[in-house]
């Protein structure tokens, strides 16, 4: 680097190996009680099923492992760290309580199966987040169930499919612009449905007179993600919701940008049937390196009795229940009802904010995402110059003129102490820089990452291989991606380097 | 708000760069008819202490200071504290799933140390970085025994989990993907001979979990041998994973989907857990979910990257082998280091423990009431059939803070009185020794007929 930059200074950090080159036999983290029933000849018990040798799993002490898993950890980047601009995945701030309240014992060790009569805590938990969301999407039902946000569109398919199926006809394709996430075709695939693309118009939105072309009665539903992921809020959805439902299609909207929304537009109000939602994205439940997730559907009363089972509610004398008696459910989609610590926290997420704080929330979201837009304007390429809600889409057509692409741009990014933008995505926009800042960000965060992106882009014109080298700070250079596709490494085997 | 860092200065500084006049500016795409112009009927905002306050209070009704005899998919045990304390690091924490390999590492190597372990456990070649759970991973394995042997129907045994085999159909309704079922016998495993009636030459992989719903262990080499003879995969779903510990992992599988939860993930009602699918070599590119790979840099270091994605949604969309993206890679964090604390021989004490409390109140139960499938191997979990309805029963016990055996009734009423009791290494002799007493004494009793039975138990 030729100059350090004002976010990161470089520091020493820990070597380490792999767990399983610390081992030696002997060395233990464990201690059991004494045994308080007689022992047991396991010989007799198993007979030929039983195990006699764990193979090289880890022998090591609980210092070890503390010091493995930290030293580790330094290795990642995170939101507590600093901005993680990854434009759709919606990276904001994890509050702590939403930790410490889904440790409290009676939800953090409720059995699923425990009776009713004792698990009345988990059940309200369930029913006021299910009303908070039904409130803010403006929906009329919704479940809790599915895992993750692919994990809700294909629950919110299936509901659509039997939707169709009880009016006698399943019908035989989804509808999904150039713009969608890859989720939404694979889902489409899984429920039996073949895809067609609808082609974004030159505002990077829906042509309407396309989707008009294109719409018939073999249509189910048209999968919108809006503000869709150019950032850009869908402004004749009224048409569009009216031209499906004029062939009786319905209209499922991916609620992967809901927080551009929240406390300012209803999804219910404008026409959507049935969406999911990312607790994980706009309800601050921590990513934590890929997952746990959760993905609730939200829809319009027509298509409730499709609802998976069970669905909760309240009965006779007053207390909460689950119920499994629903004819035209489409089924479970998961065991067990969700992942329930997702909704502890999100929970906990909307009684930290309230209906004020939940807007002030979505308009700072927004106004982030127009100030890194206009201090990068001119900088970068803006393809469409349509307004930005929650972020922004730049390209790298101005760099890719010295060979610099977008990917490069992002991991130059890394030297100057940020985690980089989401590159090459949307599919629409060659060579994508796509930017969403969150509500999380100060002006003085964004301010440095401004300044940050202008700098690379001064680099570009005057040093592009500093550039197309990059990173240069961290622990191990850029990485053979084809050589570990060609001849994958999936495990570690003794003897292995 | 607390969590937003900016003052109005900010705020007004910001709006005069970007040049609008106020933030309604910024919301002038969304059609007026559709603005919304009130608060959200949400609760008001709270303070710390009131979010605490008020899940406390949940808490509270939530089963707290219960003695639980249930498993059934979702198991108690001793959770290791430095599980929290190395999973709360923020890095861990609050980091994306690792696309920028740079400066994932650290999630990248343990992924890589848990797809490894994964493959030791199971006697697998490949693991992947996790699935949702153990009902959709083995949903998940079906499919990909689908891809893999281009055939088109699935058998699965009646003694999965039966949460598992809904899932599955919900999953297979869509795909013109026939499921069959196949009972069980007297000792509570599978019914070979009815196994070999309803396989076909169409049967892409026959479904088992072992030890199964009831506890039971299957014979796995003689289903393997049979599903094998007919050109169908095996998938072998495994939901107590400290079984792996003491039983023979499942090494004639050609897919194994497990539920890791019993592994140091709290049982949090019912999620998140975490599944994971494992499998040999050759099917690896049939396999759903992330993958991490070892890897070099420009400089011949060692390094992890998240590889083979041409599997994968964001790459084939449609051609996908699954729509799965977000896993649930924090869990598989916990899984992680629980395994690491336990290790080779701490995993096999811990197994025993659990194999000898189940021991004893197997034999306990017996005394006093019939205890079924006892001559097939177990691991944590048995039978009871009472002559009393187990409903009552778990209302008496429910009384003393003690929650009984899952009732049967509603999965497999051929089985009339009988209930799912787990003992892991929580459950404690006197514990046992309380149950029993309880369920001797009605069982002593004629019944009355004057019980008011009450849904105590789901």
């Amino acid at each position: 680097m030729k100059q350090m930059t004002r976010k990161a200074t470089r520091h020493v950090n820990q070597n380490e190996g792999l767990i399983f080159e610390k081992s030696s036999p002997g060395k233990a983290a464990w201690k059991l009680p004494p045994l308080d029933v007689p022992e047991v000849d396991t010989a007799k018990l198993l007979g030929a099923s039983e195990r006699k040798d764990l193979g090289n799993m880890p022998e090591v002490s609980e210092i070890e492992i503390i010091r493995h898993f930290t030293r580790l950890s330094t290795w990642n980047y995170a939101i507590d760290l600093g901005m993680y601009p990854l434009g759709s995945c919606t990276m904001k701030y994890n509050p702590r309580v939403n930790e410490v309240v889904a440790r409290l014992e009676g939800i953090a060790n409720g059995h699923p199966y425990q009776p009713e009569k004792i698990s009345q805590g988990a059940l309200r938990i369930i029913q006021t987040l299910s009303d908070c969301l039904l409130e803010i999407t403006g929906m009329d039902a919704i479940t809790l169930q599915p895992a993750a946000g692919a994990h809700g569109e294909l629950t919110g398919l299936l509901m659509v499919r039997a939707y169709h199926q009880a009016k006698g006809n399943p019908r035989k394709k989804i509808l999904i612009p150039d713009s969608a996430h890859g989720t939404n075709p694979a889902t489409a695939a899984m429920v039996g449905y073949s895809v067609e693309n609808l082609k974004s118009n030159e505002r990077g939105m829906v042509e309407v007179s396309a989707l008009e072309a294109q719409m018939n009665e073999d249509v189910a539903a048209l999968m919108l993600t809006n503000p869709n992921t150019l950032g850009v809020f869908e402004q004749e959805i009224h048409k569009i919701a009216e031209i499906l439902h004029a062939k009786g299609g319905l209209l499922y909207m991916d609620g992967a940008n809901m927080n551009a929304l929240v406390g300012k537009v209803r999804p219910g109000d404008f026409g959507v049937d049935v969406m999911h939602l990312n607790l994980h994205k706009t309800f601050s439940t921590p990513h934590g390196g890929g997952g746990p997730g959760s993905g609730p559907v939200a829809v319009k009363r027509a298509l409730e009795p499709f609802l998976p089972k069970p669905v909760v509610l309240q009965k006779a004398d007053g207390t909460l229940g689950f119920e499994y008696n629903r004819p035209q459910s489409v089924g479970r989609v998961r065991s067990f009802y969700g992942n329930f610590g997702m909704f502890v926290r999100a929970l906990a997420y909307i009684l930290a904010n309230g209906p004020d704080g939940l807007r002030q929330t979505t308009e700072d979201a927004v106004l982030n995402a127009n100030y890194i837009r206009k201090g990068l304007e001119g900088v970068y390429d803006l393809p469409y110059a349509t307004p930005s809600m929650h972020e922004v889409v730049f390209s790298d057509k101005v760099q890719a003129k010295k060979g610099v692409k977008t990917m490069d741009i992002a991991k130059r990014l890394i030297d100057y102490g940020f985690h980089p933008y989401t590159t090459a995505f949307p599919l629409i926009v060659p060579g994508a820089l796509m930017i969403e800042p969150t509500e999380s960000e100060s002006k003085e965060e964004m301010d440095l990452f401004i300044e940050a992106m202008k700098s690379i882009a001064q680099e570009v014109e005057e040093d592009p291989e500093t550039v197309l080298d990059a990173p240069h700070t961290t622990r191990v250079s850029r990485l053979d991606e084809t050589a570990a596709a060609r001849k994958p490494v999936l495990r570690w085997r003794p003897g292995q380097d | 708000m607390r969590y937003l860092p900016k003052s109005p200065a900010d705020r007004k500084a910001i709006l005069e760069a970007i040049g609008a006049r106020s933030i309604d500016d910024l919301f002038a795409p969304i059609p007026t008819q559709y603005r919304l112009n009130r608060d959200l009927k949400v609760p008001r905002q709270m303070a710390e202490s009131e979010i605490v306050d008020w899940f406390r209070q949940r808490s509270k009704e939530n089963g707290l200071e219960y003695t639980s005899f249930l498993g059934a998919g979702a198991y108690m045990h001793y959770r290791p504290v430095i599980i929290d304390a190395l999973i709360s690091r923020g890095e861990f924490l609050t980091a994306y799933t690792p696309y920028q390999a740079e400066i994932s590492q650290g999630t990248l190597q343990a992924i890589f140390e848990f797809q490894t372990m994964i493959c030791e456990l199971t006697g697998m070649e490949v693991a992947n970085a996790s699935m949702y759970d153990g009902s959709t991973a083995a949903a998940e394995a079906a499919m990909m025994a689908v891809r893999v042997t281009g055939r088109n129907s699935v058998v699965i045994a009646k003694s999965v989990h039966p949460e598992y085999r809904e899932v599955l159909a919900t999953y297979a309704q869509n795909q013109g993907l026939p499921v069959a079922t196949t009972g069980y016998t007297d000792t509570g495993r599978l019914n070979l001979k009815e196994l070999e009636q309803t396989i076909t030459a169409d049967t892409a992989c026959v479904l088992i979990q072992s030890p199964n719903f009831f506890g039971t262990v299957e014979d796995v080499a003689a289903i393997a041998e049979l599903a094998h003879k007919n050109g169908a995969l095996l998938v072998v779903s495994i939901a107590e994973a400290v079984s792996l510990g003491i039983v023979e992992p499942p090494h004639e599988a050609d897919i194994v989907a497990m539920e890791a939860q019993s592994f140091g993930v709290p049982l949090g009602f019912g999620g998140p857990f975490c599944g994971v699918i494992a499998t040999r070599e050759k099917f690896v590119r049939q396999m759903p979910g992330r993958l991490a790979g070892q890897t070099t840099d420009r400089n011949g270091k060692r390094g992890f990257v998240l590889t083979l994605a041409t599997r994968e949604q964001h790459i084939r969309r449609e051609k996908a082998t699954s729509n799965i993206c977000t896993n649930q890679a924090l869990v598989a964090l916990m899984v992680n280091i629980f395994m690491n604390v336990y290790g080779k021989v701490g995993l096999r004490e811990l197994a025993k423990q659990n194999l000898a409390k189940t021991a004893y109140a197997a034999e306990q139960f017996g005394k006093h009431a019939e205890v079924l499938f006892a001559r097939a191997p177990r691991f944590n979990e048995f039978v009871v059939r009472t002559s009393e309805d187990p409903y009552v029963i778990n209302s008496r016990l429910l009384g003393h803070k003690l929650v009984g055996g899952l009732p049967l009734r509603k999965f497999y009423p051929e089985l009339g009185n009988a209930a799912l009791w787990c003992c892991t290494e929580m459950t404690t002799r006197t514990a046992i020794d309380t149950a029993v007493g309880m369920l001797a004494e009605s069982e002593a009793e004629e019944p009355s007929g004057e019980h008011v039975v009450e849904e105590v138990a789901r």
